[in-house]
C-alpha cells in the first residue's frame, strides 16, 4: 500500500531539550494508525510536526511524496491534513453550524469581493454550504444543535463536533489527538465506531493518539510506540501488546531486569 | 581631545536620561514578570511622584531650607543631601501605597479574566490618573521645589555636569543595588522571582501570590517616584501629562531589554536614552521622540524576546 | 444586482434627499444639533470599522488615531492644492456637481492611502499579539503624528487650514452606511465567519485551512480605509487640522466606543457611540443646572475622567459591554499559568 503520510527521520529540537528524535513514520492510504507511548513522549509533538505548527529541526514529512517542512499551518490543511485538538479547541462564539460553516472557508470559491457584493454566484455558494453542513452535521447527530452555542454542548458532543469540522476541511489524513479524553466506557466504545465509520464514509487515513489502550488496540491496524522522543516498536496490536520494550516503557522495570 | 569631551559630555547626558528611564522600566518588567500584564497606568505613577515632592516640600522647606543653598559645599551637603532624600524617600512611599491600592482595587479582581479586560482597564487607571490631577491641581505647569543647588560640577574642566544629573545618576545607581539585595537575598525577592517562572507552584508551595504581587507593584512604583523626584531636581517643571512619553519610552526600554528581565529593564533604559541623547546631539531634536517608537517597531519585528529576554513558547 | 447593494443604493437616495431638501435647512437652524449629527456620523464610522480589527477580529488595535490623521490630511492636501484644478476641469468653481465630484474623490484618495498605510503598518504588527499589539499599535500611531508634526508642507504644529467645508450629511451619513454594509457584509458571510474564527482561537483557525494572516491585515486595511474616510470628513467639517488632535487619547476615545458598544457587535457599538457622543454635551448641559453643587461642575465637564472611570467600571462589571456576547471574549489572551 502506497504512502500517504511519511514522516522521514524528523526531530524536534527545543532549546536544549530534544522532544522528538529520528522519527520515522508512515500512514497508508486508507489506514488507521495509532501513535501511543507514555505521557510526555512527543506524541502531540508529531502531531504538531504534522500539521505544521513547529516545523523538524531535522528530517522530512512528506504526503504523499509532496514534502510539507516550512508550510504554514493552513496550507498544510489545504493539502489535505485536518485535526483535532487534546484540550478541544471549537470556536467558542460561535454556533454549532457555523463552526462547520467556518471549516468550508477552505475551499470557497469566493472571496469578499462577492461577500460585499451579495450576487448570484454568492447566494448559490452559500446556499451548498449551508446545504453541505447540515448533511455533515446530520449524519452525526448535531444537526438539531446547529443553533446552539458549541460551549453549551456536552463534553461528549464537543468532541464529536470538532471531528465533524475537521471534516469539512475535506481532508486525506484526519489526526485525532486523544479523542477519548474525559469519555465514560460507553462514550469510548461509540467513539470507537464513530472512528471506524468516519475512516469509511470519508474513505480517508486516521492517525490517532490516544492513552486509552482498548480504544487503540480495537480500531488501530498498525500502531507506533514513542518514548522519550525515540520510537521504540511498531506493528500490530498483538506485537505491540507482546512487545517487552513498550511495556517496559508502560510500567517501569520487570522483575527480570532486577538481577 | 575635544571630540572627546564631546562625547563623554554626551554620554553623560545619555546615561543621566537613561536612567531615569531605567527606573521607569524597572516597574514594567517586575509587574509584567509577575503577571504577564502591562500596566498601562506605570507612567502616571512617575508623574504622582513628582507631585508628591511638589506638596510635600512645603513642609519642610522651613527645616531643610530648600532653594536657599547656592552650591554644594563640603560643609553642607550632608544637610542637602538628607533634605533631599527624606522628600525622596516619602515620595517614594506614597507611589507606593498608590501602586499597591491600584492593584488591590482595578487589577486584583480582573486577575482570572483575559488579559484584554486588564489593559483596558489600566488605560482606564492611567486617565483617570492623569485627568484627576489635571482637575485637582491644575492643568498649566507647576514648579518643582529646589530640593538641591543645580549648578556645574566643579573640578571637571570642560566636561558639563550638573550636579542634578550626578545626583540621577548616583541615585539611580545606589536604587538598582537595592533592588539587586532585595530581589536576590530576600526571601520576598525569591518570591518574586518563583512567582515570575510558575504561579501555581508557588502557591502550592505556601507563598502567598497577593501579598508578593503587592509587594512587587510596591516596588516598582517606589522607582518609578524616585525617577519623577530626580527628573524633576533636574527638569524643575510638572504638569500632569508628563508621564505619558517617558512612560511609553520606558516601556519600549523594558521591552528591549527583555520584559521581565531586571538587568534587562536597566540596560534597555540607558540604551534608550543614550539613544535619544545621540539623535538630539546629532542635529534632530524634533524626532526625539520617535526614536523609542522606530526602536520599539524593530525590536518586536526582529526580536520581540528583546535583548536578554527568553523565548516562551504558547504549548498548543 | 443583487438584493442587498438595491437597499443600499436606496438608503444612500434616501439619504442624498435628506441633504438636498433638509441640509440648508438644519445646519442653519438647528446649528448645535447639525454639528453633533455630523460628529456623531464621523465617530460612527471609526467605531464600527475599529470593531472590524478589535470585535470581530480580536486584535487590540490603539493607532486607528494614525489612519484617521493620513485621511484627514491626504484629502486636505488634495482640496488646498489639487481641487481648484480638477473642479475648472469638471464644470467650474460654481458648480456644485463638480465640487461633490471633486470631494468624492478626496474622500476615495484619503481611504486609500489610510488603507495602504494600513497594510504597511499591518504586515508587520500582526506578527505580535495581545498586549504587544496594542502598544506597536499605538508606537505607529504616534509615529504618524510625530511625522506630520515635522512636516512643514502640512503645517507641521502650526496646523492645517482646510479650503471648503464639503462635508454635509449626504457624504457622512452616506459613508456611515456604506462603512456599515461592507462589515457587517463581510462578517457575515462564510468568508467572513474567519474573522470570527481567528478571533477565537488562532490555532484551531489555521489548523481548519483559514489563514488568520491574511485576515487580520484584511481587517486591518478595511479598518484604516474606513478611519482616513472618517478624517477626510473631520477635516473638511472642522476646516481646520493639528497633529494634536489625533493623539493617542483620540485612538482611546474609539476603543472607549468599541467596548462600550460590545466588541463584535455593530449595531452596540453604532448605539454606543451615539450615547457617548451625545453624552459630554448633556453632562455640559446638566452640569450648569441647579441640580449639579458648583464644585462638582469642572468634573462632569471632564470627559475623559468620566471615561476613564467608566472603563473601569465597565470592565469589572461588564466587560462585554452593551451587547457583546461574554463568551466571545473569555478565552482569548488567557494568562499562562494563573493563580
Amino acid at each position: 500500500m502506497e504512502d500517504l503520510l511519511r514522516l522521514d527521520k524528523c526531530t524536534i529540537r527545543f532549546g536544549g531539550l530534544t522532544a522528538v528524535a529520528n522519527f520515522t513514520m508512515e500512514v497508508g492510504r486508507r489506514e488507521l494508525v495509532g501513535l501511543i507511548g507514555p505521557n510526555g513522549a512527543g506524541k502531540t509533538t508529531v502531531f504538531n510536526m504534522v500539521t505544521g505548527v513547529y516545523p523538524p529541526t531535522e528530517g522530512d514529512v512528506l504526503l504523499g511524496g509532496e514534502p510539507l517542512n516550512g508550510l504554514k499551518p493552513y496550507a498544510i490543511t489545504g493539502k489535505g491534513i485536518a485535526r483535532t485538538f487534546q484540550n478541544i479547541r471549537l470556536f467558542i462564539s460561535l454556533s454549532v453550524f457555523d463552526n462547520v460553516r467556518a471549516a468550508f472557508n477552505l475551499h470557497l470559491e469566493h472571496g469578499p469581493m462577492h461577500a460585499l457584493t451579495r450576487g448570484r454566484a454568492f447566494s448559490k455558494e452559500e446556499c451548498e454550504i449551508e446545504n453541505r453542513t447540515l448533511e455533515l452535521l446530520k449524519i452525526f447527530n448535531l444537526d438539531r444543535h446547529r443553533d446552539v452555542m458549541c460551549k453549551s454542548l456536552p463534553y461528549g458532543d464537543q468532541r464529536r463536533l470538532e471531528i465533524v469540522r475537521a471534516l469539512a476541511t475535506k481532508p486525506k489524513l484526519l489526526l485525532l489527538d486523544e479523542p477519548a479524553a474525559g469519555m465514560t466506557p460507553t462514550e469510548k466504545s461509540n467513539l470507537m465506531r464513530l472512528i471506524e465509520f468516519v475512516q469509511e464514509t470519508f474513505d480517508i487515513s486516521v492517525l490517532l493518539v490516544e492513552h486509552d489502550m482498548r480504544v487503540v488496540m480495537g480500531i488501530c491496524k498498525r500502531i507506533y510506540v514513542l518514548d522519550h522522543g525515540v520510537a521504540i516498536a511498531e506493528g500490530t496490536p498483538e506485537e505491540i501488546r507482546r512487545d517487552p520494550k513498550v511495556i517496559e516503557a508502560y510500567l517501569g522495570e520487570g522483575p527480570a531486569d532486577r538481577e | 581631545m575635544d571630540r572627546l569631551i564631546e562625547i563623554a559630555q554626551q554620554l553623560v547626558n545619555g546615561v543621566s536620561l537613561g536612567s531615569i528611564y531605567a527606573l521607569i522600566a524597572l516597574g514594567y518588567t517586575m509587574v509584567y514578570g509577575v503577571l504577564r500584564f502591562i500596566n498601562f497606568a506605570h507612567g502616571d505613577i512617575y508623574m504622582l511622584g513628582a507631585y508628591s515632592g511638589f506638596l510635600l516640600a512645603p513642609f519642610f522647606s522651613h527645616f531643610f531650607r530648600f532653594g536657599e543653598f547656592d552650591t554644594f559645599t563640603p560643609q553642607n551637603t550632608l544637610f542637602i543631601l538628607s533634605g533631599a532624600g527624606l522628600i525622596m524617600v516619602l515620595s517614594m512611599a506614597i507611589c507606593a501605597v498608590i501602586g499597591v491600592l491600584i492593584e488591590r482595587i482595578a487589577y486584583r479582581p480582573l486577575r482570572q479574566r483575559p488579559r484584554l479586560n486588564v489593559l483596558i482597564t489600566a488605560i482606564g487607571v492611567s486617565l483617570f490618573l492623569q485627568n484627576m490631577t489635571q482637575y485637582r491641581l491644575g492643568a498649566e505647569p507647576k514648579a518643582f521645589p529646589q530640593l538641591i543647588p543645580v549648578h556645574v560640577v566643579e573640578g571637571l574642566g570642560n566636561l558639563t555636569i550638573l550636579t542634578s544629573q550626578l545626583a540621577i545618576i548616583v541615585a539611580t545607581i545606589l536604587l538598582l543595588f537595592l533592588l539587586r539585595l532585595i530581589v536576590m537575598k530576600t526571601k520576598m525577592g525569591m518570591a518574586m522571582r518563583a512567582l515570575s517562572l510558575n504561579p501555581t507552584a508557588c502557591s502550592l508551595m505556601g507563598v502567598n501570590n497577593d501579598v508578593v504581587i503587592s509587594f512587587t507593584f510596591a516596588l516598582g512604583s517606589a522607582l518609578a517616584g524616585a525617577a519623577g523626584i530626580l527628573v524633576s531636581m533636574d527638569s524643575p517643571s510638572i504638569n500632569p501629562l508628563m508621564g505619558n512619553l517617558p512612560g511609553i519610552k520606558a516601556f519600549v526600554a523594558a521591552v528591549l531589554g527583555g520584559i521581565g528581565n531586571i538587568p534587562g529593564a536597566a540596560l534597555g533604559g540607558l540604551i534608550i536614552g543614550i539613544l535619544e541623547t545621540l539623535v538630539i546631539a546629532v542635529g534632530f531634536p524634533q524626532w526625539r521622540d520617535g526614536i523609542a517608537f522606530a526602536v520599539l517597531i524593530v525590536i518586536l519585528l526582529f526580536k520581540p524576546t528583546g535583548i536578554l529576554g527568553k523565548f516562551e513558547r504558547e504549548k498548543v | 444586482m443583487s438584493r442587498a447593494l438595491l437597499i443600499l443604493f436606496a438608503a444612500l437616495l434616501v439619504c442624498l434627499s435628506v441633504s438636498i431638501f433638509g441640509e440648508n435647512f438644519i445646519a442653519s437652524r438647528y446649528a448645535y444639533y447639525y454639528d453633533i449629527l455630523i460628529t456623531i456620523g464621523i465617530n460612527v464610522i471609526l467605531a464600527a470599522s475599529l470593531n472590524l480589527v478589535n470585535g470581530y477580529t480580536g486584535q487590540f488595535s490603539l493607532g486607528h488615531a494614525g489612519f484617521m490623521a493620513i485621511g484627514a490630511y491626504t484629502s486636505a492636501s488634495w482640496s488646498n492644492h489639487l481641487d481648484p484644478y480638477i473642479v475648472g476641469w469638471i464644470g467650474g468653481a460654481g458648480s456644485p456637481f463638480a465640487t461633490n465630484v471633486a470631494f468624492l474623490i478626496s474622500l476615495l484618495l484619503a481611504g486609500i492611502l489610510a488603507g495602504i498605510a494600513g497594510f504597511a503598518v499591518g504586515v508587520p504588527s500582526l506578527r505580535v499579539k495581545g498586549d504587544y499589539l496594542a502598544i506597536v499599535t499605538l508606537g505607529f500611531g504616534e509615529i504618524i503624528r510625530v511625522t506630520i508634526l515635522n512636516t512643514d508642507f502640512v503645517g507641521a504644529s502650526r496646523g492645517l487650514s482646510v479650503a471648503g467645508s464639503y462635508t454635509n450629511l449626504f457624504w457622512t451619513y452616506g459613508s456611515v452606511l456604506v462603512c456599515i454594509y461592507v462589515v457587517l457584509g463581510l462578517v457575515h458571510s462564510t468568508y467572513g465567519r474567519g474573522f470570527l474564527t481567528v478571533r477565537d482561537d488562532e490555532v484551531a483557525a489555521e489548523a481548519m485551512g483559514i489563514n488568520t494572516t491574511k485576515y487580520k491585515v484584511m481587517a486591518f486595511v478595511v479598518a484604516s480605509f474606513f478611519a482616513g474616510i472618517a478624517g477626510a470628513l473631520y477635516a473638511h467639517f472642522k476646516a481646520f487640522l493639528t497633529p494634536e488632535g489625533f493623539n493617542f487619547f483620540r485612538s482611546v476615545d474609539v476603543v472607549v466606543f468599541v467596548i462600550l458598544g460590545g466588541m463584535g457587535s455593530t449595531i452596540g457599538v453604532v448605539l454606543a457611540t451615539v450615547m457617548l457622543t451625545i453624552l459630554p454635551e448633556l453632562l455640559r448641559a446638566l452640569s450648569h443646572t441647579q441640580f449639579v453643587p458648583p464644585a462638582y461642575q469642572g468634573l462632569l465637564e471632564n470627559r475623559l475622567i468620566l471615561y476613564s472611570l467608566l472603563l473601569i467600571i465597565l470592565m469589572l462589571t461588564r466587560p462585554q459591554g452593551l451587547f457583546g456576547d461574554p463568551g466571545a471574549i473569555r478565552k482569548r489572551f488567557t494568562r499562562p499559568g494563573g493563580n
